[in-house]
Order: C-alpha cells, then structure tokens, then sequence
C-alpha cells in the first residue's frame, strides 16, 4: 500500500486515488465542491487545495488541487499550512462575492454544503463593496425550483444531468462570471432523474419544489430508513416527516443498489401519503352503499363473526409487505389464498422467479450492473419500468471509456480527460423493443419487432451463441457483442407481458454459461418477486380459479390490492358481487375498496414496517417514518389481530413482528434468510434505540401545545430497534438501521463519506439487505415455443408503455406525478398516423373485445410493424389488455389539450397582505 | 476576628441605607425598553410580516417552546402558515431574538404572563404579531435578500446589479 504523509501524518492510501479521497478516508476535513465520488473530478472549483512539498527539504511547496493530484507513495502534503489554508478562504470569499443574502428563505438552508464549507475555511465578512450579480430564474416543471442567485458555478448539476443522467435539456450558458445553469428556455426538465439535481447541487440553486410547499428544515425532519415502493429495484430511501406529513424523500445510500441516486418517481411520487383520499377509519358498509366508521374492535369482531367456521378466500398483494402477504396466506390456507398478479402476471411472475432461482447467470445488483459491458435489452424500456436500472445501464455502456483510460494510465477519476479520450466509444449495448426506449441514445443498436419476434430474436441469440446458424445477422451481432464481453448482461422483464420474451432471455444467459454473465428482470411492484417466491410451491391459488369459485366464497380478503387493476372489469364484478362478504385492508380510496363489505383503514409504507423483495432478490427491511395517524393499523397488525379474533391455531401464538419474520422464514427454503435481513427488535446501540430524529429537532414542547399545552408521552416504537426520539446516536450501526446522514461541521448530505467505509464504499455498517436468490449450476429448463399471433387487417398487436409519471398505481395519486403523466395515450408509428390521418394530440378510440378507450395519439419515431403502444396503468386505458389484438378509430369528439401553463418569472405578481395583528403590545 | 468584626460592620451599615426591595405589584419597578421579556412579531416598514419562517428560532430555542410552518406567499416570499410559543416553558433567554435573520422576533419588557389556565400560555401568530417595526425601523429583510418578490424584480435589492443576460456577447 503506498504512504503518503499529510501534515505530518502518516497515510496509507489506496493505489489509484486522489489526495481529496485520501484526505477524506482518513478522516480529514479537506473542503470541496465540484467534486462527486460518482462523477470524479474536474478541478474546477479550486476549493481542494493543498501544498505539495518535493521531499523533506522542501518548505515551500507549491498549491495543488487535491482532487487532480495522483497519491502516489512518499508524497508530502500539507492541509493546514498557512498558505493552502488562505487560498481555500480566498476561494470562498470569491464565490461569495455574488452569493445572495436569502440563506433564510433558501431550502438549503441549514444542509447546505457551501454553509458547511464556508464555515470550514473560516470565511466570514465580505470585503467587497459591489454590486452582485443577478439572474432571472426558469420554470424548470413542477418538480424543481430554480433560483440562480445562488450559484456557485462548480459545474456539478451540468456534469449530473448531461454526463451522469444522459439529460439533453440543462446545461451551462455564456461565459465568466455570466455562467448561466438552466435550459434554452423554460419548460419540463425531461430527465426522469432531474431530482438528485436536488442532492448535487451543492446550494440552493435546485431545490425540491414540492417540498418547498410544505417546507421544514433537515433538522427538523424525523426520519426513517426505508425502501421505495415506486417500482422492484428495491432502492433505500429516506422520508422525513414533521406535523404527521411526509415531506419529502431522499436518496439513502446503499452502495449495492441505489448509491447516490433516485429516479423522480421515487423522490417525488410519496405526496399521495398525505392526501385526504387516505382512510382512517375502518368502516362498515350501509346498505345505501355509504360506510360507517367503526372501532377497530369492532371492525375485527365483525370480520371473525363473518369468517368463524366459513369458507374464507384471500387476495394477497404485490405491493404489500412480505409478511402481512405471509399472515393472510397462513390465515385462510395456501389453497384459499391467490397472490393478487393478474392472470397474465402470475405466470409471467412464476416463471422470472423460476428462472432465477435455476438460470446460471448472475441476478445482479445495481452496483453489478454497473460493471457490464456488453448489454443485450430484450423488450424492456427500462427507464420507465425500472428507472435506477437504467441510470446503471448509462454507467455501464461508459466501461468502454474507462478501458480505454486504463490503457493510457489515466486512473478512472479524471473524468474530463476519459471524456475527451472516449467521445463517442461506448460498451456495446442492444435494444431489441417494439418502440423507441429512454435509452436508444447510448445504444450501439437498436432493432424494432413486435413481442413474439423479440422472442424469436432472443432465441436466435442464442442459439447463435451455441454456433448454430441462424439467417439473422443482426441476432449474430448481438451474439458475438456478448461472446466477446467479459461481463456480458441481459435485461428483459415483465412489462412487454410476453412469456416467450423472458424464456428467449434466459435462454440467451445460459446459452452464454459464462460465471459472469448476468440477467436480470425488471418486475411490476416493489414485492412482486417476493410475492412469486412466496407462491413458488405451487399451493396457491390463482384470480381466476376464485372467480370460478366466487359462489362458494363466504367471506373473501383483500389486502392492498385494487382488483380492478388486474383483470377484466365483469370478472372482478363476479368475484367482488357473489354474494362473498368482502373484507379489504388499504390505504387509499379505489374500486375495489367501494365494492367491499368492510374495510380497515391500512397504514401505508411510511407508517408500517416489512420486507421486500426487489427484483435483484434482495430482501430489505422498511421502517416506520411515523406512527399510524388515526385509527389506521399496519396491514400485518390488523391481520395478526384478525388472527387472535378467530383464534387461528398458529397464528395466535405470534406476539410480535419479529416473530412473524421467523415463521415466514421457516415456511419455506427460499426465506431462510429473511431472519438476517435486519437487526432484532432488541437491537441497542451503546444501551439506546437508534433516533429518528436529529439532535436538532425543534418546537417539542410547542408542536402539540396549539391543541393541548399538556405534552402527550413521545410516541413509542415497540416492533423496531428505532425510536422516535431525539436521544441515542446515529452512528455506525448496521446500515439497514441508518434514518438520515449528518456530522459535526458537516450539515449537508456529503456527510454521508463520514458514514461510508471509504470513499464511494459500502457504509460502515455493512452492506443493506439480503440477497435470497443465488445462481445455480443447473441451468434454467425453459420452452422456446412461442405462439404468432396472426392480424387481420386494420388490427395491431398492443404493446404496453410503462411510464415513470402516470403508470404507478400510488405515485400516480401525487399532484406533481399526475401532471407529468398526462393524459393516457396511444402509441403510433409515422406511417400508421399518416394512413389515419391524426397528428400528436388528436385523439383515437381503441377498441379491444368489448372494451372501448379513447386516448391521445403521441406519434413514434421507431415502431415495429403491426404495433401500437399504449399507457399501461392509466385510468384511461383500464381494462386494455397487452397482447391481445385491436382496432383503432378516430374519436371525432376529442377535445385537444391546450397549450402548456408557465408560470413564468416575467408574470405579474398580485402582492399579498399579511393577516393584521390582533394584540398590541 | 478583624474579618468577622468588618463583615458586622458591612451588614448593619446597611441598616441605614433605602431599601432595593419593592411592593410588587402595587410599585412597579422600572425596566428598560430594551428589557427582554416575552417576545413580539415586527412588522417590516412596508407593514408585511418580518417573519420569513427561516426556523433559526425554534433551532436555538433552547427549551424548544417554539413551532412554526412555512408557507409562501404568490411572489414567492415566505411566511409562517402558524407561529406558535408556548410561553409555559419559554425561559426568556432571548437567544430566539438573537438568531432573528429578520428582526422580526424582538423582546419586549411584558414579562407578567400569569394565568390560571396553561393553556393560555400558548401564544399563536395572532397574538404575537403587532402593528410595528419595533426597533428597527428601516429594515426590511427581502429588500436585501436577491430574491424576487411582489415589490422587486431581481436586481433591485440592495446593492444588486441588473440581471445578467446570458445571450449577450460582451465581457
């Protein structure tokens, strides 16, 4: 290991490093700004800076930028000589220079990097007299607020959002001190990764709008560790909450998936949780279809007097947590119980979790798929079905780059240098897809076929790998991309919902029976694969055998899940009306919960603790940000309570959460890990439960004294090794147990390198979560049958577009969400436009079997033959099913939307009156 | 001896000299302007509310008697949606008047909050906010903040240059 010697101090370093790494590893506070452990560096700041010394004669040194400079061994640094110590004052004082005077109306404010920064160096008066500069702002969309005052010019959201993100519509204008951060001109920021502009930027020029609503400061937020339920890559968030609401969310890292980032839809899609369409309530149904808010008590009483010595069904739910799918499963019988997939999910689910318990391949994490390079897409666009995912495949295709750098010498964090090495040379990476991806801009290739052909494709990859001849070059281009790949990666999944896609994918992995060759799946829901393996010995039921059933039912369960969603509207209407007295657990008002006979209002993901299972098959733990508002209950505690009220045999004797964990794990080999995935509730840091809330927490004593001055006893976590309090340490326990990131001196969220192991590492508390799926030796047994579809004329094959904003059932509840998505559109190529004669914006009425949706055209630039898209998970196209064919005719009634609001800077302000006082002193 | 017998001396010169002690409340003893007993919500010159919801008061309040929200204002400027103390646990230190960015927290020499019921202790914005600039007469916090507000286009806060255009060529 090389030394360096810093001040004196001996260092060990890693080889490859820079000063700033080595400085920050070994716990020095070296001050910076342009620099990003996941972007490298750019010396562009100049804030880094320290004396370089020849040997030990030499007393003068010379500056140098701590982030551009090689550790290489024996090299001598200073941090805290005098004249390195003035040019990092001199640096800051200089970027101060135009910084406005609003740090108290900044959202910033209070975890800001340059506050910590400016503080660090010791600057405090401004010498200069004159004037600062001003700029307008942009609207930059509902998501993020501009204001560019504030900027410091260190080029990180630029190099973010171009460079890291793939972004086209932010970058850097004019020159010197006129430098300019923002769009051509105001609009929508495109990117579906624009919020970690949130967490980039080192100061208040992008800050997060929705939370600037309902703005508290970081201290004030109590915080949890949790994990995103947008979609299946499993990343770690971390909500705050003040006055019962969840403010805003932020990236929480785990260096195994998520690291620095999250998709929008992550950040931003949790506003539903506060929404007043939310139950609180259990209630009873009047026979005037009203419902009547009862006592949980009574809710439960009534559900055991409807269930006692009954035929009782049950449906599970993909987004709900493993155990309380584990609890209602135990409680009515596997053979009663069906997971809740539609029919078409479930077999597609079934055979994702089968192929990666048997596929020879990798299922890789995030951080593996970063690693790629060559990349095979199999029907999948992926930055709408699982947006993290793509922002890795954007990585990976850049393993080109840092091949060609290490053959220079050039060590991987010299980001500009690689840049201008590289250009344009990526990782191969090929997208076989019936329409344009979000990721066809780093693609080496991109072919265009209808759902059974991306099966054929796949196939002929395949066997192309295994020396057949197959008449497709373009197959034996993707074939020998991968054959030549040290780390070659398939990505298909669920959301083309085609069978023989996901077959022709694994059958690409084996046929590559390569050790390090990867597959992996995208999958619908946050616990779909959880939910599948829960299923996986086969005891289950499905949707529709309880229809069939329907009749026999006495009383049917359901949790989390609206029906409507995943199968045919008369089908759930049979189940639903069939005389079944109808139970439903959730959080949110929907169909299926009106058609219910009874109902107990769940507490959602920020209320509840669980695990998930991501599609990586990685097991992780989410805790409570708040305890349930009202007479809300987590969905696992109303069905341990249901149990205790019928007095269910095994269920009874289950106490506590844990204990529910430990019988999950126990009921099947798939689980047995389940106990590790995180700390017992009896876990103790140093004697104390960990703390939510920050050391800082403000107003305890006033917050509740509006309704009663007398304070109420803190609210008590008894199921969780986190209390939500302000007393114990937040510090180097297991990461899974981590609420929120600070440091003495560090208030911003880059003290997160003071919780990592070393710089971009693991935290110190280890990695998060457990992996229960491991590859196999025996290769997936899998059918390469696919059935062709033949069309008739004027019929297309429907092909589902998931998107980021609008397709997830609970994100799409949040206001900001539900602008970005839109109306519900249809998906057409040039061609098919021209022959019926529409343009972007006009309307068509899509007809499938009985079903008829009128939907907004949005025209494509590359469409396969005989296809059309739609958007899947819209209201508007509910009941469309993929796969099956249909007809399209122009709606002549369809009102075209207007133009797009701005509300610009340049709009005139009516000035507001604040309220007149009451009480003179 | 000699110290004890001084320290008698000390204390019975006292005998003689007019008493500190006064009849509370019948006699009201003087308090500066500047006292610091309960605090007041100022109003800027312009009549707004100084109060920009910064949360700097609660922060330091060191029995943490203090609760507020933000909310924005159509210009974009901020204020307290509620400004809530409680004045049962308020020691008086003053430190939220210190940490005012504003000056819109200022002390005031009422300090004789007696009441029967707690609950009456809890003061909210209303109660707070007076008609006023308090001491301060002239400052007015967005007027040197860079922000735009209804008032001022960016730019016209104190000692700001005109907006920069980005599209023009000159140095």
């Amino acid at each position: 290991m090389p030394m360096i010697n810093v001040d004196g101090q001996e260092i060990e370093v890693k080889k490859g490093e820079n000063i700033l790494e080595a400085c920050l590893n070994a716990g020095l506070d070296l001050p910076y700004f342009c620099w990003h452990p996941s972007m490298g560096s750019i010396g562009s700041c100049r804030q880094c800076a320290l004396v370089q010394y020849q040997n030990e004669e030499d007393t003068r040194g010379r500056i140098v930028m701590g982030c551009m400079t090689p550790a290489s061994d024996g090299a001598r640094f200073s941090l805290k000589a005098e004249n390195a110590t003035q040019f990092r004052e001199a640096v800051v004082e200089s970027l101060m220079l135009n910084h406005p005077h609003d740090c108290p109306v900044c959202a910033e404010g209070g975890e800001c990097h340059l506050q910590d920064m400016t503080v660090m160096v010791g600057h405090r008066d401004r010498r200069y007299t004159g004037k600062k500069n001003t700029y307008r702002n942009q609207y930059l969309g509902p998501l993020i607020h501009h204001e560019m005052n504030r900027c410091i010019a260190c080029y990180r959201c630029e190099r973010y959002y171009r460079d890291y993100a793939g972004g086209k519509d932010l970058g850097a204008q004019a020159s010197h001190d006129h430098l300019y951060f923002g769009r051509h001109e105001e609009g929508i920021l495109e990117s579906e990764f624009s919020g970690n502009l949130v967490e980039v930027c080192p100061t208040g020029v992008f800050t997060d709008k929705p939370f600037l609503k309902q703005y508290s400061r970081k201290w004030d937020l109590q915080s949890a560790p949790s994990i995103c339920q947008g979609c299946a890559v499993g990343c770690n968030i971390a909500p705050g909450e003040r006055y019962g609401k969840v403010k805003r969310v932020h990236n929480r890292y785990n260096h195994d998936v998520n690291g620095y980032f999250i998709c929008d839809r992550g950040r931003f899609g949790s506003g539903y949780l506060n929404s007043d369409l939310r139950l609180d309530y259990a209630g009873i149904k009047n026979p005037d279809g009203s419902f009547f808010a009862v006592h949980q008590q009574q809710a439960l009483n009534t559900a055991a007097d409807w269930m006692a010595g009954k035929k009782v069904a049950a449906i599970g739910s993909p987004r709900a947590s493993l155990e309380a799918n584990y609890l209602l499963r135990e409680l009515v019988g596997s053979k009663n119980f069906a997971p809740g997939f539609s029919d078409q999910e479930a077999d597609l689910m079934d055979s994702i979790a089968n192929i990666l318990q048997t596929s020879m391949s990798i299922n890789p994490s995030v951080k593996q798929i970063e690693t790629a390079d060559a990349i095979l897409i199999l029907g999948e666009d992926v930055t709408n079905t699982a947006p993290r995912v793509a922002l890795a495949l954007r990585q990976s295709v850049r393993n080109k780059a840092f091949e060609l750098a290490e053959q220079m010498g050039l060590p991987p964090w010299q980001d500009a240098a690689i840049r201008n090495l590289a250009q344009d040379q990526r990782s191969p990476m090929t997208i076989v897809s019936a329409m344009n991806t979000r990721l066809d801009d780093v693609a080496s290739a991109c072919v265009s076929l209808a759902p059974d052909d991306i099966a054929a494709f796949g196939h002929a990859v395949a066997a192309a790998l295994v020396g057949e001849i197959t008449n497709n070059p373009q197959a034996d281009a993707a074939a020998q991309m991968l054959k030549m790949a040290k780390n070659p990666l398939i990505v298909s999944g669920s959301s083309m919902a085609h069978q023989g896609v996901i077959n022709s994918a694994a059958a690409v992995a084996d046929a590559l029976s390569q050790t390090t060759s990867m597959l992996s799946f995208c999958v619908p829901e946050c616990n779909s694969l959880g939910l599948a393996m829960m299923v996986a010995d086969g005891a289950s039921s499905h949707l529709k055998a309880l229809v069939k059933r329907a009749a026999k039912i006495d009383a049917l369960i359901v949790l989390e899940n609206d029906l409507y969603r995943r199968g045919d509207k008369a089908l759930i209407d049979q189940l639903l009306a069939g005389g079944a007295k109808v139970i439903t657990l959730d959080m949110y008002e929907n169909g299926t919960l009106d058609q219910s006979d009874l109902v107990m209002a769940a507490a959602s993901y920020a209320e509840s603790q669980g695990t998930l299972v991501s599609s990586e098959g990685r097991a992780q733990r989410f805790y409570p940000v708040q305890s349930p508002a009202s007479e809300r209950l987590p969905s696992w505690e109303w069905l341990l309570r249901l149990a205790k009220a019928t007095e269910h045999k095994k269920l009874s004797k289950i106490e506590n959460f844990d204990q529910i964990v430990t019988a999950c794990a126990k009921s099947s080999p798939l689980f047995t890990k389940l106990v590790d995935v995180a700390p017992l509730n009896s876990f103790r840091d140093r004697g104390s439960k960990i703390p939510r809330q920050t050391h800082r927490y403000s107003g305890r004593t006033a917050m509740n004294s509006g309704v009663s001055v007398h304070e109420p006893q803190q609210a008590q976590d008894h199921e969780s090794p986190l209390s939500f309090s302000m007393e114990g340490l937040n510090r180097d326990q297991p990461a899974s147990l981590t609420p929120f990131v600070w440091a003495p001196g560090w208030n911003s969220n880059q003290s997160l390198q003071k919780f990592q192991s070393e710089v971009d590492g693991p935290l110190k508390g280890g990695s998060s979560g457990v992996r229960l799926i491991s590859s196999s030796q025996t290769g997936a047994d899998i059918s390469s049958q696919i059935t062709q579809i033949s069309l008739k004329p004027h019929q297309w094959h429907l092909v589902p577009m998931e998107q980021v904003h609008g397709s997830d059932e609970l994100s799409a509840h949040t206001e900001e969400i539900s602008e970005l998505a839109g109306r519900g559109f249809i998906a057409i190529g040039k061609k098919v436009a021209e022959k019926l004669a529409v343009t972007e914006g006009d309307g068509l009425l899509v007809k499938q079997d009985d079903i008829e949706c009128s939907l907004e055209v949005r025209i494509l630039s590359r469409v396969a033959k005989n296809c059309i898209g739609y958007s899947a998970g819209y209201a508007e196209a509910r009941g469309l099913v993929a796969g099956r064919l249909v007809s399209l005719q122009v709606d002549k009634t369809w009102q075209r939307s207007g133009p797009e609001m701005i509300a610009s800077d340049k709009a005139a302000f009516q000035p507001v009156v604040g309220d007149g006082g009451t009480r003179n002193v | 001896m000699l110290s004890e017998l001084r320290t008698m001396w000390e204390v019975l010169k006292h005998t003689f000299t007019k008493a500190e002690t006064v009849q509370y409340p019948e006699e009201m003893p003087y308090l500066a302007p500047r006292y610091r007993g309960r605090i007041v919500l100022t109003r800027d010159p312009d009549g707004e509310e100084r109060c920009v919801a910064c949360n700097l008061c609660a922060a330091v309040c060191p029995v943490d008697c203090i609760a507020l929200q933000k909310d924005t204002r159509e210009d974009g400027t901020w204020y307290p949606e509620f400004f809530r103390i409680n004045f049962s646990r308020c020691i008086m230190c003053g430190m939220c008047e210190e940490a005012c960015p504003t000056y819109a927290i200022q002390l005031t020499p009422d300090f004789e909050m007696c009441e029967y019921d707690r609950q009456n202790m809890v003061y909210e914005k209303e109660h707070l906010l007076i008609n006023g600039v308090g001491k301060y007469p002239d400052y007015n916090f967005y007027r040197v903040s860079g922000m735009k507000t209804a008032s001022k286009d960016k730019g016209e806060a104190l000692n700001e240059a005109r907006p920069i255009d980005t599209k023009s060529l000159l140095p």
